[in-house]
C-alpha cells in the first residue's frame, strides 16, 4: 500500500519520490502561516499551562511553609512556656526550700551580732593604769631623806605602799585584759558563723540569679517566637530535625531490644499457644509475644503519660491527680506482672531449649548413650535470660519518650520533605514549559528552513520587483 | 487552638499508623506452612531385614524434622499389610513442643526395640496392602503434607489368595521409595529393576499420587518438605 502511494506518480521510485517531495514543498510554503501559528499557538499554550502549573504549585509551597512554620513557632512556644514554667518552679523550690528558713537566718544572724556586740563592750571595760603612779614613785624615791632614819623609813613605806598598789593596779589590769582577749577569742566562731551563714545566702541568691538569667534568656526565646522571627523558626527547624534523627535512632536501638525480647519468648508462648496454629503465616506463639511486647510498650506509654513525662494522649494528662496516681500504679503493676512473666519465659525457653537439644543429640547419636553432658556454668545463661526477661520490658517503657520526639518532629520533617519535593517539581514544570515554549519556536525555524528553496525565489521576485519599480518611481520623480 | 486540634489529630494519625502496620507485618499475605503426615512401611521380608538399621537412621531424620502438630506412623510389611496389627508405633505430636519432645523419645523407643526384635523375615511381601493402610492413615490426619514412605525393594510378594491387582487410591499423597535395593535376579537383567520401579511408578500416578525414588540416604534433606 505504501509502495503504491509512493509509486503513484511515476514507476521510478526516485523520481516519484522527488514528486512527493516537491509537492510537500509547496504544500508547506502555501500553508507557511497557518503552520507558522500552530507551531507559535501550541507553544504559548503549554508554556502557559506550565506557568499555570508552576504558580499553584509555588501557591503550595507557600501554604505548606506558611503550615510548617506555624507548627514550628507553636512547638518552639509550647517548648520555651514548659522551660519557663520550669525554670519558675525551681525559683519556687529554691524559695520555699531555702529561703523560707530565711526568718531564723536572719534571728541567728542577729543574735550572733548582738552577742558580739555584747562582748565587744565587755571587753571594752578594761580597768585603766594609774597615770601617774610611775611619777609619784620616782619622786618619792627622790626625795631628799637627810639621813632622818625616821624620814627614810616613812619613805621606804611609802615607795613600798606605792609599789604595792601599783603591782596590784597592773594585775587587775592584765586580769582585766586577759579576760577582754578571752572575750574577744570568744566572738570568733560567731564571726565565722555569720561569715558561713551569709556565704550560704549569698549561694542561694546566685542559684536564684541564674534561674532568673535562665528566665531571661527563655523569655527572649519566646519573644522571638511569638514574634515569627525567622532566626527563632530556622534553630527550630534544625533543632527539629536533629530531635528527629536522634529520636529516629534511640527507636531503632529500641527496636533491637524488642526482637531480642521477642526471641526470648517466642519459643516458650508455643508451650501456651501451641506450636502449629497459624493467623496467616504468622504462628499464633510469635503473634502472641508480639501481642506481649506491644502490650508492655503501651503500658509504658501510660505510665509516663501519667507521670506526665510524655505529652502524646490528653485525656490522660488532663485527668485529675488523684486518678492520674491510680493509673500510674496501675500501670506500673501491669508492667512488673508481664516482667515476671517474661522473665519465667525466658527461663522456660532455656529449659525447652536444652530439652531440644538433648532429643537432638539422642537422635544423631543414635544407639550411643542419649542425653547431652550437663555443663558446670549452666545456670549462669539461664539467669541471664531471666534477667534479660524481666528488665527488656521495663527498658522498652522508655521508649515513650523518644517516640514522643520523633512524632513532633516527624510532622516538621514531612513539611520540610513536602517543600522541597513541591519545589523540585515547581522547577521542573517551570524548566519543561521555557524549554516546550523554545522547541517550539525552533520548530518554527526548521519549518522555514524546509522550504528555503521556494522562500529563497520569493524573496527573489520580490526583490527584483521592488528594484524594478524603483527606477519607475525615480523616472517619475 | 486550631493547630492543638491539628496536632492532636496527627498525633492519632501517626499512632494509627503505627498499628496498622503493625498488624499488617502481623497478617501479612503468604500461606501458613502446612502440617505434614508421614508413614513409613518398613519391608522386614526376606534378607531386607539386614537394611532395617538405615530405616532408623531415616526415622532419626523423620523425628527431627516433624514438629508439633504433624502425625507420624511407622509400619511393617509382611504377608498381609492391609492391617492396623502391622503398625509399629504412631502419634500425632502434641501442640506443646515439650511434648511433642517426649513423644518424639516414646516413639523412637517403640522403633528401637521393634528393630531389635526382627529376627527373621516375612515369608511374603505386601506391599499394597500397606500402602492402601499408609494411604488411610496419611488421608485422616487431614494434613496438608501427605507422604509415604516405602523402605522395600519394592518386589511384591503376596501370599496365595490375597487380592491386590486393582488401583490403589493415592490421591495427593507423595509416596517415595527409599533404599530400592537391587535383587539377585536385577543384576542379571537390569531391566527389570526398571520395570520394577517403572510399573509402581505407573500405579502410584494412576491413583493420583506422586512418585519419586530416593536410594542416597545421604541427602535425607530433600526427603520431605521440599
Amino acid at each position: 500500500m505504501d509502495n503504491q502511494l509512493l509509486l503513484i506518480w511515476s514507476d521510478n521510485a526516485a523520481t516519484s519520490l522527488v514528486v512527493w517531495f516537491v509537492i510537500v514543498i509547496i504544500s508547506f510554503y502555501l500553508g507557511r502561516n497557518q503552520a507558522h501559528q500552530v507551531l507559535k499557538m501550541t507553544g504559548r499554550m503549554i508554556f502557559t499551562t506550565m506557568r499555570l502549573w508552576e504558580f499553584s504549585l509555588k501557591k503550595l509551597e507557600f501554604r505548606i511553609t506558611k503550615r510548617n512554620r506555624e507548627i514550628l513557632l507553636a512547638n518552639g512556644a509550647k517548648a520555651a512556656e514548659k522551660a519557663v514554667e520550669r525554670e519558675f518552679a525551681r525559683v519556687n523550690n529554691i524559695v520555699k526550700r531555702d529561703l523560707s528558713k530565711y526568718p531564723g537566718l536572719h534571728r541567728q544572724i542577729a543574735e550572733s551580732i548582738e552577742q558580739i556586740e555584747v562582748d565587744y563592750q565587755k571587753s571594752a571595760e578594761a580597768a585603766p593604769l594609774p597615770p601617774a603612779w610611775g611619777d609619784v614613785v620616782q619622786t618619792i624615791a627622790a626625795l631628799p631623806t637627810g639621813g632622818d632614819p625616821t624620814v627614810n623609813k616613812i619613805l621606804s613605806n611609802i615607795k613600798k605602799a606605792v609599789e604595792e598598789s601599783h603591782q596590784q593596779t597592773l594585775k587587775e589590769y592584765k586580769k582585766s585584759s586577759a579576760e577582754s582577749h578571752r572575750l574577744l577569742k570568744n566572738m570568733q566562731p560567731q564571726w565565722r558563723g555569720i561569715d558561713e551563714k551569709l556565704g550560704e545566702i549569698d549561694c542561694k541568691i546566685k542559684g536564684l540569679d541564674k534561674c532568673s538569667s535562665n528566665i531571661d534568656s527563655q523569655l527572649k526565646t519566646y519573644n522571638d517566637i511569638m514574634q515569627g522571627q525567622d532566626a527563632a523558626v530556622s534553630s527550630l527547624a534544625s533543632s527539629s530535625l536533629t530531635q528527629f534523627f536522634i529520636s529516629g535512632l534511640v527507636l531503632a536501638i529500641a527496636t533491637l531490644g524488642g526482637l531480642i525480647n521477642f526471641q526470648l519468648i517466642a519459643m516458650p508462648m508455643a508451650e501456651m499457644v501451641g506450636g502449629s496454629s497459624y493467623i496467616g503465616s504468622l504462628k499464633t506463639s510469635d503473634i502472641a509475644a508480639l501481642v506481649i511486647i506491644l502490650i508492655e510498650i503501651a503500658m509504658g506509654l501510660f505510665l509516663f503519660e501519667s507521670l506526665r513525662i510524655t505529652n502524646l494522649f490528653p485525656i490522660i494528662s488532663s485527668m485529675d491527680d488523684k486518678m492520674r496516681r491510680r493509673m500510674m500504679f496501675v500501670t506500673f503493676f501491669i508492667l512488673a506482672i508481664l516482667a515476671t512473666i517474661e522473665s519465667s519465659l525466658a527461663y522456660m525457653r532455656d529449659l525447652l531449649a536444652l530439652d531440644k537439644e538433648a532429643l537432638q543429640q539422642s537422635l544423631i547419636n543414635a544407639g550411643t548413650s542419649s542425653g547431652i553432658v550437663e555443663a558446670q556454668f549452666r545456670w549462669i545463661p539461664s539467669m541471664g535470660q531471666m534477667i534479660m526477661g524481666f528488665i527488656l520490658p521495663f527498658a522498652l517503657a522508655f521508649i515513650a519518650i523518644p517516640l514522643e520526639s520523633f512524632i513532633h518532629s516527624l510532622r516538621v520533617v514531612f513539611g520540610l520533605l513536602a517543600i522541597g519535593i513541591v519545589r523540585v517539581f515547581r522547577i521542573f514544570v517551570r524548566m519543561i514549559g521555557g524549554f516546550i515554549h523554545h522547541l517550539f519556536k525552533m520548530f518554527v525555524h526548521l519549518f522555514d528552513l524546509i522550504i528555503m528553496v521556494p522562500l529563497s525565489i520569493e524573496r527573489l521576485v520580490k526583490g527584483k520587483s521592488q528594484s524594478e519599480s524603483k527606477p519607475e518611481r525615480v523616472g517619475l520623480n | 487552638m486550631n493547630y492543638l486540634n491539628s496536632k492532636n489529630t496527627f498525633k492519632s494519625c501517626v499512632l494509627g499508623f503505627v498499628a496498622a502496620v503493625s498488624l499488617l507485618l502481623a497478617s501479612c499475605s503468604g500461606q501458613k506452612p502446612s502440617n505434614k503426615a508421614v508413614y513409613l512401611l518398613l519391608d522386614t521380608s526376606g534378607t531386607y531385614t539386614a537394611e532395617l538399621a538405615k530405616a532408623q537412621a531415616i526415622m532419626n531424620y523423620l523425628l527431627a524434622t516433624l514438629n508439633s502438630g504433624d502425625s507420624i506412623a511407622i509400619a511393617r510389611i509382611d504377608s498381609g499389610s492391609f492391617s492396623e496389627k502391622d503398625i509399629i508405633a504412631k502419634t500425632a505430636f502434641d501442640l506443646r513442643p515439650s511434648t511433642a519432645n517426649d513423644q518424639k523419645r516414646l516413639f523412637k523407643h517403640k522403633v528401637d526395640q521393634f528393630v531389635s526384635g526382627v529376627e527373621r523375615g516375612s515369608r511374603n511381601t505386601d506391599i499394597t496392602g500397606g500402602i492402601m493402610q499408609a494411604s488411610d492413615f496419611v488421608n485422616e490426619t487431614r494434613a496438608g503434607e501427605k507422604y509415604v514412605l516405602i523402605f522395600s525393594d519394592l518386589e511384591e510378594d503376596l501370599s496365595k489368595g490375597h487380592i491386590r491387582d486393582f488401583p490403589i487410591d493415592v490421591q495427593g499423597i507423595e509416596v517415595i521409595a527409599l533404599n530400592v535395593t537391587k535383587l539377585r535376579s536385577d543384576n542379571i537383567d537390569p531391566r527389570d529393576y526398571k520395570k520394577r520401579l517403572a510399573e509402581w511408578q505407573k500405579r502410584v500416578e494412576q491413583g493420583g499420587g506422586v512418585w519419586r525414588v530416593l536410594n542416597d540416604l545421604e541427602r535425607l534433606e530433600t526427603l520431605i518438605g521440599r
